[in-house]
């Protein structure tokens, strides 16, 4: 058998496992993995200017392509910077593997330097983590590391490999293992027979159906599923902020986005529905509104691969534990055996009414001819980009701008933080797509808040040539916070402002990138269009948008799902 | 409502901390908790009582049976079963006091299991509601010293069984 040190088995676990890009820093409890890293060619490594942004690079990564993203980095400050980013994953569901220097096993708890319980301290925000005590367990913890990120509920795990575990001079029999078994660890993928026929049963007896689809859905590529089985019963589809893309946003059956700043028509649908199908979803705070008004009048189905996310919120009246794609697949085949769609209830009431509820034009906003209104922005983006490009999002209002104006038609397009709303997530998450897809254009929308936050990655940028575009919607303020004291704090803006906004494009331009300012409307498009054409450059727009604008609609805090303000004078 | 869950967990460093740590990060609350190997020297089985609705019960065995290193998850007060407490109480026995304590101890089935000129050691097991009652009456009879309580574990009755 073929005889490897600690720090060469976690390099060539890692071929082993198939991967070929990784993202990182090096450190002290690290350099012998950097030293293995070296002098192997397989894999390309991205240096980070930051931990935290090597984590989301990964998670961009991941969430882009399915693969599962890896990072590597040193103890102590290298483990704790990786934690916002780690619980950024953790929340989205999104499988990662997180690899961690640590002291020598022999001073752990001795508080040396450069020492945290990285197991300890990523313990709430991981999915399971691993700490290698000997040589010979790192292959096995690796295999385990990837099984457990990709399966099941994905998620990030942590592996914490001490120095002297790593030693280059101690060498140990290395064999990766094929396969790997855990007796603790199995989840369900197929549904149980006898909850799919009585899904089965009343999804064809539902006058008002609406299909309620989340992140779940992507992460278990069941895209095609969905669509096949809203069209085939000619179901209405809302997406969350983390299903985008799952259903077409351009497909005549969607009706949008859902939750608090979802369109008239999604909320008035769910509320007004008297069955609601949930697929990979969670009824998250962002979108049921207040829990005892929920949907008052419907029958909740619930498809989800994690039982816990079963019933924690809204009771599901038909829970089906499973796999998505695995579910939907046994639905196929019972719709078929039950011959169950020609007793399906016909439901052109129903789409009238949602109709209607279109023909509010909720997303209808005012243009000016001095101003750029960020609306406007992302319709440009969408035009420029033909609605193709990968788009990433920080947090805030342009982040729901880009949830509702850029109209997503596949999955994997739309990749944001939903559940965490971390800022500084967008910009390193882009830098990871174009990394893993680097024929995609692949653009960032942010804020001029959200992208201080990681903007140091522009040097990253530099080093590696990854020509992402970011879109700044620049309005010299945290415009979401600016917009909740505005309505619900009588206008006192406490400290939501960004009275030193530095030069955006001199910045861009000090990191040898296209800086580009946009003032008037009628500079916008041509900016974008010459942003796109410029193939391997990053190109930062820096545009300023009406600093006045909300985002619109908005639910009502404690209302029910139909409770929502319109524009700054309207409200259901 | 109390509950009393048993929990079979992987022997493994850093298994309690994720159980403990799930309790204090969903808010959770933990009553007592015991923990030791079992027969199969790979695997601990954990007694926790804690007090919720029915519904926050369901979302904990659900929460702690998706931890990975948990393989069986129970609620031991769904059906009929045995549980037991151990407690340990050192209290002051002298004069007149150190014959009302012994008396006591044999009411509730206790044992001296150390003696001083001037003061006992009681040991006793039962169920909860049993110790606390035992723990009031010493307190009438004499000045309590100081209390260890193991905490609940249990058993279900009959063929039901907790197994890998």
């Amino acid at each position: 058998m073929e005889m490897l040190s600690g720090a060469e088995m976690v390099i060539r676990s890692l071929q082993d496992e198939g991967v070929k890009h990784i993202f990182g820093y090096p450190g002290g409890s690290v350099l012998d993995i950097y030293d293995a890293l070296f002098q192997c060619s397989d894999i390309e490594h991205f240096l980070v200017r930051h931990e935290q942004a090597a984590v989301h690079m990964a998670d961009g990564y991941t969430r882009a392509t399915g693969k599962v993203g890896c990072v590597l980095v040193t103890s102590g400050p290298g483990a704790t910077n990786c934690i916002t980013g780690i619980a950024t994953a953790y929340m989205d569901s999104i499988p990662m593997v997180v690899l961690s220097g640590q002291v020598p096993t022999n001073f752990i708890g001795d508080d040396a330097f450069q020492e945290t319980d990285m197991i300890g301290v990523s313990r709430p925000v991981v999915k399971h983590s691993f700490l290698c005590k000997k040589a010979e367990d790192i292959p096995i913890a690796i295999k385990k590391a990837f099984y457990l990120a990709a399966s099941g509920r994905p998620g990030p795990v942590v592996v914490d490999l001490p120095k002297d575990v790593q030693n280059p001079k101690l060498k140990f029999p290395y064999q990766y293992p094929e396969a790997v078994h855990m007796r603790s660890y199995n989840p369900t993928l197929s549904g149980h027979k006898g909850q799919i026929k009585r899904a089965v049963k009343a999804l064809m007896a539902a006058k008002r159906p609406v299909l309620y689809v989340g992140g779940g859905a992507i992460n278990a590529n069941a895209s095609a599923d969905v669509i096949h089985l809203a069209e085939q019963c000619n179901l209405p589809v809302a997406t969350t902020l983390m299903g985008l893309g799952a259903f077409p946003g351009t497909h005549k059956q969607s009706i949008g986005m859902l939750g608090m700043h979802g369109t008239y028509e999604a909320n008035m649908s769910m509320h007004n529905a008297d069955l609601i199908f949930a697929v990979g979803a969670r009824f998250d705070d962002r979108v049921t509104n207040a829990v005892d008004k929920f949907c008052p009048n419907a029958t909740i189905m619930h498809i989800d691969i994690d039982p816990t996310s079963i019933s924690k919120i809204i009771n599901a009246d038909i829970p089906i534990v499973g796999s998505i794609e695995v579910v939907l697949g046994q639905m196929q085949t019972m719709i078929a055996e039950m011959d169950a769609l020609k007793e399906q209830e016909d439901l052109s009431a129903w789409w009238q009414l949602i109709n209607t509820w279109r023909e509010r034009e909720c997303l209808v906003y005012e243009k000016s001819d001095t101003v750029i209104k960020p609306q406007q922005v992302i319709e440009a983006l969408y035009k420029v980009t033909k609605g193709d490009a990968i788009v990433t999002s920080d947090v805030g209002q342009h982040q729901m701008f880009g949830a509702l104006y850029y109209p997503f038609k596949k999955p994997r397009q739309w990749i944001n933080s939903g559940g965490l709303g971390t800022m500084g997530f967008g910009f390193p998450a882009a830098m990871g797509c174009k990394v893993a897809l680097p024929d995609e254009e692949v653009v960032c929308i942010t804020g001029d808040g959200s992208i201080q936050m990681n903007i140091q990655e522009l040097s990253t940028c530099m080093q590696y040539n990854i020509p992402v575009k970011i879109v700044s919607l620049n309005n010299r303020s945290l415009g979401m916070v600016k917009q909740w004291q505005k309505m619900f704090y009588e206008g006192r803006q406490s400290h939501s402002y960004m009275d030193s906004v530095p030069d955006f494009v001199k910045l861009a331009e000090a990191y040898h990138h296209v800086g580009i300012r946009v003032d008037k409307p009628e500079d916008l498009e041509p900016a974008l269009e010459k942003a796109f054409a410029m193939k391997d450059r990053l190109v930062f727009l820096d545009i300023a948008v009406d600093p006045e604008e909300h985002v619109y609609p908005m639910q009502v805090k404690f209302g029910s799902m139909q409770d929502m303000f319109l524009s700054k004078t309207e409200r259901t | 409502m109390r509950s009393i869950l048993s929990i079979l967990i992987e022997n493994e460093a850093g298994a309690l901390s994720r159980v403990v740590g799930l309790f204090s990060q969903r808010g959770y609350n933990i009553e007592s908790l015991t923990v030791a190997v079992t027969d199969d020297p790979t695997l601990s089985r954990m007694t926790i009582t804690t007090h919720a609705d029915e519904r926050k019960i369901e979302q904990i065995l659900k929460q702690l049976h998706k931890l990975v290193d948990v393989l069986k998850v129970s609620e031991l007060t769904d059906g009929p079963h045995v549980e037991r407490e151990l407690m340990l109480v050192k209290v002051k026995a002298s004069g007149t006091k150190r014959d009302e304590v012994k008396r006591n101890a044999d009411i509730f089935r206790g044992q001296i299991v150390d003696v001083t000129q001037s003061q006992y050691t009681v040991q006793l097991s039962g169920t909860t509601d049993k110790l606390d009652a035992f723990i009031a009456a010493l307190g009438e009879a004499t000045e309590i010293i100081e209390v260890v309580r193991s905490g609940v574990c249990g058993i279900a009755r009959g063929e039901r069984s907790l197994r890998p």
